[in-house]
């Protein structure tokens, strides 16, 4: 067992592709039932993590990974503790139930098998995210559930609303992934690990670097965005246009986690400093109180609870960043007691929705004598979140106030926050669990019944685990939160809280919260409008500032493709040769590589002489001639004198290949002008005229140069020397020019030839679009 | 361009032209020649030609499309890089046999197959750039009415042949 252990959790970790790969054919065969089937993927990884509990809860850590690119010291390696635990837990258990949940929720839907793909395909992602050890297989399993997020938000593709939030919640924290990316990278500059269990022992040389600051900000920047901090926290409540299991998965219990996840794994290493400890309160505060106030707006059941997870997330991140134990403590209790109560009521508002095909809280009413299980499970949950006694959520509460309250007067302000957004929640808990099932039954529901079993899985085991966990203190701390505590904090934690209420400041901030809230519940209806109004005074929020962005960013690609591409061959001609013009003076001016002016040669033979000025005579020629054929002949006269002067000078074979390439220039040049139908002769005017000179005449005076210049520097024979002297020994060739094209560099010339065979397809395609345009 | 000439002399020119291409090709691993050089010789023969009769006749002689050619050679260029792995030696390692042909010894290598993708890479892109730049400056040059695709012929045989459709057409 111990030497297939490695092997094994590598098989846990891939598991849910498997299952991703395998979803449309199970969904094809066995049609709802199947998704009993594909949840045995995320359940046999679920049990496999189970059984490092005891282990990870004594106090070790466990590792394992195979060399990926050991060149670049990359490992696929992943790091099991307390914190990766808890998660990986959390997806694969809150995972299976999903899967069975979707087999009901969707059931009929004909693409049935891609939505569970695409649900493994995150699950897969996410697990890879929190038991990543290298700092490059974390990132390319962030962006990873970035991506899967959004095939899931954008499922429904048909509808425009749930494109442009896919399309939102992709670019929101695909950025942030990429800002992510950026942090990492400071990491690993700063401290010379790509590893997280051995940037945990650097956190002081971090924390003293003159880049701690930069690094910090980057990787808030992934986080925030990640797990819809304030101001980015709008796209959380869109991401709403994705079914619902989606929404209890992704969007409550696990990806929105990722932020918080990251930033809980930092905390040893970045925390502590007071740049950590004023942003993340602050920000968290802040999302912690948006989310509240916006929530309580809505009507919508969904759009509710994403509000509160929005304010929840606050919460965590809030605490993870007050810099005591105690807050750590709050995170862990309830990151665990939000994961179970968020996941259930997002299943159980799917399931009225599926049922009544409605959400609208102001609609539902009288459902409990309809729908009694779901009832039972969206009331334990409701009560678990309200954070009353027995529940887990309870404990939670308890722990924060604990955290909070010591009181200076920045523990004062933030529990005062905490108490306001404590209270709110707990008036929203209640609105979405409590409100569509009490009271006279509407007419519009009045043949609904019971979901089936497969529906109902879900909510009810994660309700009835948010009273277990907290009735049985002393197994989940020691199994749980202890050790995701002590992973955190990187010192031993113990959490000793129980579910017995004791006198003392935090009950009583929590018999607040509970009044408070029930006095919102009370008055929802006016606290709802009274929101309104306050938001419309307020104006458009950074959602519509999204939307200005990608206006302005297409209009702005629009502007650069048109200066860029013009569309005119003039223009890009002209372009290119004044930047080979730049590109060959500049450097010569500014490194005065200037050459000197050679001396003119006097023992120059006749015949050389005699091809000079042919050449020169040519080039006249094609300045003076009246019409384009003359010229284009002209050039060749010019390009045929070059080829002799080739000759003369000892390159046969240059001067051969020459011939023909002036040869052939001259017959398609003449084609292309017959087949541009252009004028047989060119008149421009002088304003034309003259600046094409001066850019023809600076591109071939920085030829000329250049090739003095280069003359000028002594020439290194040893290439020459070793082809001359390997040719014919170990090529069997004596004409050593071929032999370098044919032999010795021959795989350049393979490159050469597949580049003269794409350039003659696209040269034929060009003329067969425009032959085709041409014939209507 | 229609000069009794050119037409005259033009077949003629082409075919020794096309000759001295593969002489050029051949000799060219020991003196002035090579791949590169053949098969540019051998596009300005197929110019000449091509000139002289139109691109039709050189499509005609030709046999096959000029970048059917080109793959053919851009293929054989990279199996005769291939062959070495077959020896366990790295990738464009030259290989060379010796076999005796009428009492003469005749190296062949890998090398010259190289070398003879390489002619008709050249060969083949530059003859299919000329020819349709060619073929549209000349749209008069249709005096030969192009042969009916496989595709225009099919409707009316399946037509004659499927009663039951032909039923349901005069019905």
């Amino acid at each position: 067992m111990a030497a297939m252990g490695p092997a094994l959790t590598f098989c846990a970790l891939f598991l849910p592709f498997v299952g991703a790969l395998a979803a449309p054919f199970a969904i094809t065969r066995f049609g709802d039932r199947g998704a009993w089937l594909l949840a045995l993927f995320p359940a046999l990884a679920f049990m496999h993590f189970c059984g490092f509990l005891p282990e990870i809860a004594a106090g070790e850590v466990a590792t394992g990974g195979y060399a990926w690119a050991p060149s670049f010291n990359l490992s696929f390696s992943w790091f099991l503790d307390g914190l990766s635990l808890t998660f990986s837990l959390l997806i694969t258990g809150i995972g299976t139930l999903i899967v069975i949940y979707s087999g009901a929720y969707m059931n009929g839907h004909p693409q049935q098998g891609r939505f569970l793909s695409f649900i493994l395909l995150f699950m897969g992602a996410m697990l890879g995210l929190v038991v990543s050890d290298s700092f490059l297989m974390l990132f390319i399993y962030w962006e990873l559930t970035s991506v899967s997020s959004f095939l899931l938000i954008g499922f429904d593709h048909e509808r425009e609303a749930a494109r442009r939030a896919a399309l939102q919640a992709l670019i929101v924290t695909g950025g942030g992934g990429l800002c992510l990316l950026a942090g990492l990278v400071f990491l690993w500059n700063i401290t010379g690990v790509t590893q997280l269990s051995l940037l945990v022992h650097l956190g002081d040389a971090l924390r003293q670097s003159p880049f701690y600051l930069a690094a910090l900000l980057l990787v808030l920047a992934g986080a925030f965005t990640k797990s819809a901090q304030f101001p980015f926290h709008f796209w959380l409540p869109n991401a709403m246009e994705a079914p619902a299991p989606v929404s209890a998965y992704l969007h409550s219990a696990t990806m929105v986690k990722a932020g918080v996840y990251l930033l809980m794994r930092l905390n040893p290493v970045m925390g502590d400093t007071p740049a950590w400890e004023i942003l993340l309160p602050f920000f968290g505060g802040l999302t912690l109180l948006t989310g509240t106030m916006l929530g309580l707006r809505q009507t919508d059941m969904k759009l509710i609870l994403a509000y509160t997870t929005v304010a929840s997330l606050g919460l965590l991140v809030m605490l993870t960043g007050f810099g005591s134990p105690h807050a750590i403590q709050a995170a862990v209790l309830y990151l665990l007691a939000h994961s179970l109560f968020k996941g259930a009521l997002f299943m159980v508002a799917g399931a009225v929705d599926h049922e009544t095909g409605m959400r609208d809280v102001t609609r539902l009413a009288g459902l409990r004598t309809a729908m009694p299980v779901t009832f039972l499970a969206a009331l334990l949950a409701a009560l678990s979140m309200g954070g009353l006694p027995l529940f887990f959520g309870f404990l939670a509460k308890e722990e924060i106030y604990l955290a909070l309250w010591s009181g200076n007067p920045r523990a004062v302000f933030f529990t005062l926050l905490a108490v306001i957004g404590n209270a709110l929640m707990f008036a929203l808990a209640f609105a979405v669990a409590l409100k569509p099932f009490i009271g006279r039954r509407a007419a519009a529901t009045a043949g609904v019944h019971e979901g089936p079993l497969m529906l109902l899985l879900g909510p009810v085991l994660l309700a009835v685990l948010g009273l277990v966990a907290a009735l049985a203190p002393g197994l989940s701390h020691r199994y749980i939160s202890s050790p995701m505590a002590s992973a955190i904090t990187d010192e031993k934690t113990v959490i000793d809280i129980t579910t017995m209420p004791h006198w003392g400041m935090p009950l009583l901030l929590s018999v607040l919260t509970v009044l408070l809230g029930l006095l919102v519940y009370w008055r929802i209806d006016a606290a709802r409008a009274g929101m309104l109004r306050v938001l419309e005074s307020l104006g458009p929020g950074p959602d519509r500032g999204f939307d200005i962005l990608v206006a302005g960013l297409i209009r702005f690609s629009v502007l650069v493709t048109r200066l860029l591409q013009p569309g005119r061959l003039e223009i890009y001609v002209t372009a290119t040769f004044i930047m080979l013009a730049v590109a060959l003076l500049v450097p010569l001016f500014v490194f005065g590589e200037m050459p000197a002016l050679p001396a003119w040669p006097r023992d120059m033979l006749i015949q050389e002489a005699a091809f000079l000025a042919i050449a020169l005579i040519g080039i006249i020629a094609v300045l003076r001639a009246k019409d384009r054929l003359t010229a284009i002949v002209s050039l060749g006269i010019q390009g045929f004198a070059v080829a002799v002067i080739f000759l003369l000078f000892g390159a046969p074979d240059l001067s051969f290949t020459q011939f023909m390439v002036e040869t052939l220039s001259v017959v398609i040049l003449t084609l292309v002008m017959t087949r541009l139908r252009l004028d047989p002769s060119d008149h421009r005017p002088l304003g034309q005229m003259l600046p094409d000179a001066v850019i023809a005449i600076a591109c071939g005076l920085g030829f000329t140069l250049l090739l003095l210049r280069s003359l000028e520097v002594p020439f290194d024979m040893r290439l020459t020397e070793f082809f001359n002297a390997y040719s014919k020994v170990i090529a069997h060739g004596a004409n050593v020019v071929n032999v370098i094209i044919v032999d010795f560099r021959g795989t350049d010339t393979l490159g050469e030839i597949s580049v003269v065979m794409i350039t003659g397809l696209a040269v034929l395609a060009l003329i067969r679009v425009r032959a085709g345009r041409r014939a209507p | 361009m229609n000069t009794l000439i050119l037409r005259t002399v033009a077949p003629g020119l082409t075919a020794l032209m096309l000759l001295f291409s593969i002489f050029v090709l051949l000799r060219g691993h020991n003196e002035p020649g090579g791949g590169f050089i053949g098969g540019l010789i051998a596009a300005s023969a197929l110019a000449i030609y091509g000139i002289a009769f139109g691109v039709g006749a050189v499509r005609r002689a030709m046999r096959f499309h000029p970048m059917t050619i080109a793959g053919a050679g851009l293929f054989m260029s990279t199996i005769s890089g291939l062959v070495s792995i077959l020896f366990g030696v790295p990738f464009m390692t030259g290989l060379w046999i010796y076999p005796s042909f009428l009492g003469a010894e005749v190296p062949l290598s890998t090398v010259m197959s190289f070398d003879l993708g390489v002619y008709l890479v050249v060969l083949g892109s530059i003859v299919s750039i000329a020819l349709a730049l060619e073929q549209d400056s000349e749209p008069e040059e249709q005096a030969v009415a192009p042969l009916p695709s496989p595709a225009e012929l099919r409707p009316e045989v399946k037509k004659r042949r499927d009663p039951r459709r032909r039923a349901k057409e005069s019905r």
